[in-house]
This record gives structure tokens, sequence and C-alpha cells, in this order.
């Protein structure tokens, strides 16, 4: 085992880890609120996260051809995508739930369920069928900016791209405005307050259907930005990408302990850190028998374990308790 | 101010009211009795829109009130504290309260609001940080009628306030709805505890499987020999 280079990758390898989980704590974010206020796994979420890095894709490949992107400066380009991927996002999560989530609000619980993956289904055909007529492509590639390409050399083995410190700068200032926004406004409070108990709420005169619309713009938002942060640190894109992320920010998610949301920022760093660690570290460790491939078996299978121990999450307490 | 008329509640196929009456004049408490079952819960929870009534008339100074929702029927001015308190365990005492005042938009009158639930209930300002779900049962039934007061109501619903409550926190509660009363608020009581509601209330109706058979004043209905015998234990 070669220890000085197991130390010295250590500081990449947890900023790699960093970055993926700050992306699976933001999608995490939007089942956890959902599932907050319905006790429902919004299965679609997925499919939310990745329409928000098409429209970031989409405003930037469009400003490209017209020579926008070299002329103006890279935050605010980086700004308005970002923008644009949570509002585009957000409004198409609205929508889901008025089309096919609220009609179904009374059914037994498989019931929307099935609806939801139904429209995963739908929106990742959709996407492909749009962008095939569009584009002739549906893989399409986030268009660089030399700016944000910029390493800095921190050591001989750890450099750091300006994306990087970017992509988590941003999701840093998302998680705290939301976590600002839930716990210290009115409208916050009133999204807790539904959470808890519908009926006593609307006896509040909190208009609770519109308290369920604002939590999947929220969380449809929150997943926007995090398609964009997706798509400017990766690069590649397509309308199936989105779900595999989807799956991980959700077991993110029941590992923080659904429905709690500082337990999904929790939930999604933690999984983030597991899943880099075992990427750069299993091979190291085992002398090759186990290579990076098992990286999800690993991160898993601690996951698991750690289920067994805490069934409700790592800061699930979070069973209807009432008096 | 309230008045009801012939209203019917089903629950699925079973007909919980069938035909309930009663009015409520302003400045009045109005107590509703009756045993398990008799539609007294059924009656708050239609008037505050969270059920919907199959036939009758609701209306708050001649405006109907059938087919509006519960947050707007808010909107009118009255507050209604539910059976089981359903106070928000998870938010704090002073986010519960504010949770009350959630459609008012009057900083200065709410604070104002605030100041004199506070006085009501001073338990409550001693708690006023702590999360709700680990006050005592009393200091629960507390938070939920002071919460409802923080609307500045017209109209207070109350439903059995004086549940699982030990008798001399009945006592201060029951105090507590006759101050409310004094400073001009309109209450509609349901209570199992007829003596406690007889004794603070101006009139009352006697409920029985949904319709009401006995209206009088609260003194009149003290002395009637069949609800002496049904429900005041003699």
């Amino acid at each position: 085992m070669d220890l000085p280079l197991l130390v010295g990758i250590f500081p990449q390898v947890f900023l790699d880890g960093l970055i993926l989980g700050f992306m699976y704590a933001l999608i995490a974010l939007g089942y956890t609120m959902v599932y907050g206020v319905l006790e429902f796994i919004n299965f679609a979420h997925s499919e939310i996260f990745i329409v928000g890095a098409f429209v970031g894709v989409e405003i930037l490949l469009g400003m490209r051809a017209a020579g926008w992107l070299e002329a103006l400066p890279w935050p605010l380009v980086l700004l308005l995508i970002l923008v644009a991927g949570m509002a585009g996002a957000g409004l198409l999560a609205v929508s889901v739930e008025r089309i096919a989530y609220r009609p179904l609000r009374g059914a037994p619980r498989l019931i929307p369920l099935i609806s939801a993956i139904g429209v995963s289904f739908f929106l990742q055909d959709l996407i492909r069928l749009v962008e095939s007529i569009w584009r002739n492509a549906f893989n399409l590639v986030y268009p660089t900016m030399d700016a944000l390409n910029h390493r800095f050399e921190l050591t001989e083995t750890i450099d750091v791209s300006v994306k990087s410190l970017v992509v988590i700068a941003a999701a840093l200032a998302m998680l705290w405005a939301l976590h600002a926004l839930v716990n210290r406004t009115k409208i916050g409070t009133a999204i807790r307050a539904v959470a808890e108990d519908q009926a006593a709420a609307s006896l509040m005169g909190i208009d609770v259907n519109r308290i369920i619309s604002l939590t999947f713009l929220i969380g449809g938002a929150m997943g926007g930005a995090a398609g964009v942060l997706f798509g400017v640190q990766y690069g590649l894109i397509n309308p199936y990408s989105g779900f595999i992320p989807g799956l991980k920010a959700f077991t993110a998610a029941v590992l923080g302990g659904i429905g709690n949301i500082p337990g999904a920022m929790i939930g999604g760093v933690v999984l983030g850190l597991l899943e880099a660690f075992a990427a750069s570290y299993l091979s190291l460790l085992t002398g090759g028998a186990f290579g990076a491939e098992y990286k999800d078996i690993f991160a898993f299978s601690v996951l698991i374990l750690i289920l067994i121990f805490r069934p409700k999450g790592l800061l699930g307490e979070i069973v209807r308790e009432r008096a | 101010m309230l008045s009801v008329d012939a209203l019917e509640v089903a629950y699925g196929g079973i007909r919980a009211l069938k035909g309930v009456a009663l009015e409520v004049g302003r400045g009045e408490i109005v107590a509703l009795l009756g045993n398990n079952g008799a539609g007294k819960t059924t009656t708050l929870k239609t008037i505050s829109g969270l059920l919907r009534p199959r036939r009758g008339a609701i209306a708050l100074e001649g405006e109907s009130l059938v087919g509006v929702p519960p947050h707007r029927i808010v909107l009118k001015g009255i507050a209604h504290v539910p059976e089981g308190r359903r106070i928000f365990n998870r938010l704090s005492v002073r986010e519960n309260l504010m949770m009350g005042a959630y459609p008012r938009h009057d900083a200065a009158a709410i604070a104002g609001d605030l100041d004199r639930v506070l006085v009501l209930f001073p338990r409550l300002g001693e708690r006023i940080a702590q999360v709700a779900g680990t006050l005592s049962g009393g200091e629960q039934q507390m938070l939920a009628i002071a919460r409802a007061l923080m609307l500045g109501p017209r109209l207070l619903l109350l439903d059995e306030p004086s549940m699982g409550l030990a008798p001399v926190l009945v006592e201060q509660i029951f105090e507590t709805i006759v101050d409310i009363n004094r400073q001009g608020t309109t209450i509609l009581l349901v209570e199992q505890n007829a003596a406690m509601a007889l004794a603070i209330a101006h009139r009352g109706y006697v409920l029985e499987t949904g319709s009401v058979v006995l209206t009088d004043t609260a003194a009149g209905l003290s002395d009637n020999a069949d609800v002496r015998r049904a429900y005041l234990g003699e």
C-alpha cells in the first residue's frame, strides 16, 4: 500500500465528493420537501432535475450561436442559466403536480406513485423527442467557458478548477437560502405547518393547495439548479441521465431522514463523499481486487448499515407525533 | 351573528347531522351539549368548512358559508379550536401563535394581540421559544386557544377545551374563556362537561343523534329534569 499516495489524493477526493454530494443534496431537497407535505415520493423528480440541465444547455448553445458566450462575463452567463434552469424546472414541477398528482389526492397511496413513474418516462421521451426535432441529437454537451476551466494547482497532486469552486459556492448559497426561507420566514413556517397537519393549517387560513404548489416550485427549482450545475461540472447530458443521480438523491433523502430538510442536505453530502472515496480508494486499498466500478456497491452497503442502525435516517425522528 | 339551518352532513352513507338548526347572537357564549356521536364536532367542522354539508344553510351576518373552503372562512373572522387541539408539535410556541395570525398583515396589531394573549396565558410567554410538542396537555390547550385568538376572531368555535385536563386546569381555562368573551368575542362551545359549559354559557342546545332536541337559556337547561338526568349526572 502506498501511504503517501493515499494521503496525497485525500483533499482531491474530498473535493470531488463534496461537489457530488452538494448536487445530491440539492436534488434530495425536492424529494424530501414533497414527501414532507404529501407523504409521497415524486419519482418524476429525476426528470425535473435533468430538464433544468437541458434548459441550461439550450441557453448556452443559443448564446454561443449568437456569439454572446464570449462577449458576456462568465459569472453573468452562469447566473442566467442557473436562474433559467431553476425557473424551468420549478414551473414544470408545479405543472406536473397540478396535472398528474392533484387529481389523485384522495386515491390510495400507490396510485399517485404509479402516476409519478409514468410522468418520469413521459418526460424522458418528451425531452428526447423535442431535442431530436430541434437539434437532431439528444446527447448534448455543455459549451465550455475558458475562465471556468482554469485550474489552480495547489500542490503537485491537488488542483482545483474555477468550475468546481463555482459549483460548490452556488450549491452552498442555494442550501443556505432554502434553509433561511423554510426556518425564518412566515411562508416557510406555513410550509412546515402544512407538512405537519393540513387540516389544522387550513384552519389558520393557510391555502394548503398553494403551499403544496409552492413546495413543488421550490423543490423543482433546487433540482433545476442541480441540473445546471451537473451540466457545467460534468459536461455531457442526455434525457436519461437524470435517472441515476435522481435515484441516489432519493437514497440520500432517506439516509438523512425523509421529510427532513437538513437531513436531505447532510444525506446528500455523506453519499457523495462515500461514493468519491470508494471510487478512488477501493482499488488502492484492495490491491486492485475491487475497482472504482464497485463504488456504488460500497456506498450503498454503508448506507444499508446506517439504516439498519438508524432506520429513520440520520436526522429522522420525523414520524407523525400527534397528541 | 351565526345562523345554521336544516344542516345535514353525511360520512359516506351515514347521516351524522339530520337537520341541525341553531343561532348564535353577537356577544353570546352558546353551548352545544350532547353525548359522543351526537354530532357536536361535526357541526363545528361543517361551520368552519372542514366538512361539506349535504343540505342546509350556514350564514355569518347573512353571508352564506356553504361551499367556502376553510382558509377563506377564516378570513371572515371565524377561528376554530379543533378537537384534540391540533397544535403544530414541531413548531415553536411563537411560530404556532404566528400561524394563528397567518392571514393578517398588520404587524403592529399582530404584536399587540401577541402581548394580549400572553397576558391571558402567561405560561405560554414563559415557553415562547419551546417546541410546542414538549408542552404539557394543559399548556397545549392554552396554545390552541391562544393561536385561534391571534386571528382576532369575531366568532370562536371551541371543541372540548376540557378534554384530558385536570379539574383545576379546566376551571382555569373556562375562566379564561369568560374573559375572552367579555373582551368581545362571540363563542360557540362544544363540551362533554355539561355542568362547566352551562356555568359559563348564556344559552345552550342539546344534540341527540344528529338533531337538536332541546334549546333554552343556560339556567333553563340547568333546571331541566331531562338534562339533569342525562348530562348532569343526577
